[in-house]
């Protein structure tokens, strides 16, 4: 299992190629790539020219750990893999990768919406929006609240 | 104690980080939010909403209610929204 924060692209197959390199107990592989996009939710606002992601250097680290060690604390994860970008992005630029192995198909895919979902809500990273009549910080969303919440309801811890 | 500020937090006070001895009588992270507001109009500003301000006591998610007692590190932000 590992966590990376990091500027730089990623590469979805090459992660997953090194991740299964050379096992036989691996079933199933599910994976989540995040990506900046032009649409913006909000109401007659401008579309999108670009991001830029900030985050605390060290909680980050921190955080996603924990939600990661959260997932293999309840589901039989074989390895995973949490890659958030920071910098500046355009629309089209993947910007975080989730990647979870398994014996099989439904633990590998609860535990990558699952530390999607938490990573979202936990993880100490802001962004803001550059679009033709200037920059703007992103309000957090009611959803990703919901959405985090879901897990926790669901088993009622 | 060191106190660092992200995202409109830190543009408002128009600093990532400062070395602050606030007086021993500040005790919780609240209180230390009332001390940083007397320091400038600037603190004053980023902290008008302090009620969607979150806090974290070395690096770890905290309430205002929580001691700040032996902390190195306190940083104020506003809700995350990576992923």
């Amino acid at each position: 299992m590992s966590v990376r924060v990091q500027e730089e692209p990623f590469d979805l197959g090459a992660e997953v190629d090194r991740m299964t390199a050379g096992r036989r107990d691996v079933g199933a592989v599910a994976s989540f790539v995040g990506i900046a996009r032009e649409d913006n939710p909000d109401e007659g606002a401008e579309p999108v020219i670009a991001m830029t992601l900030e985050h605390y250097p060290g909680m980050t680290e921190r955080q996603l750990a924990e939600v990661e060690a959260e997932a293999r604390r309840r589901w039989p994860l074989l390895d995973s893999l949490i890659v958030h970008r920071y910098g500046r992005f355009e629309p089209g630029d993947p910007i975080v990768l989730v990647a979870t192995l398994s014996s099989h198909r439904q633990a590998a895919f609860d535990a990558c919406a699952f530390l999607m979902d938490f990573l979202k809500t936990r993880a100490p990273f802001w962004k803001q929006e550059e679009t033709a009549s200037g920059t703007r910080w992103v309000a957090a969303r009611a959803a990703d609240d919901a959405a985090a919440d879901r897990w926790t309801n669901e088993d009622g811890g | 104690m060191k106190v660092l500020y992200f995202a409109w937090l830190r543009q408002e006070i128009g600093a990532a980080e400062e070395t602050v001895s606030p007086p021993v009588d500040v005790a919780t992270a609240s209180e230390l939010i009332d001390w940083l507001i007397a320091q400038s109009p600037q603190h004053a500003a980023a902290f008008a909403k302090r009620e969607t301000v979150r806090i974290a006591i070395d690096q770890a998610f905290a309430e205002p209610t929580d001691s700040i007692a032996g902390a190195a590190e306190v940083a104020f932000f506003p809700p995350v929204t990576g992923g």
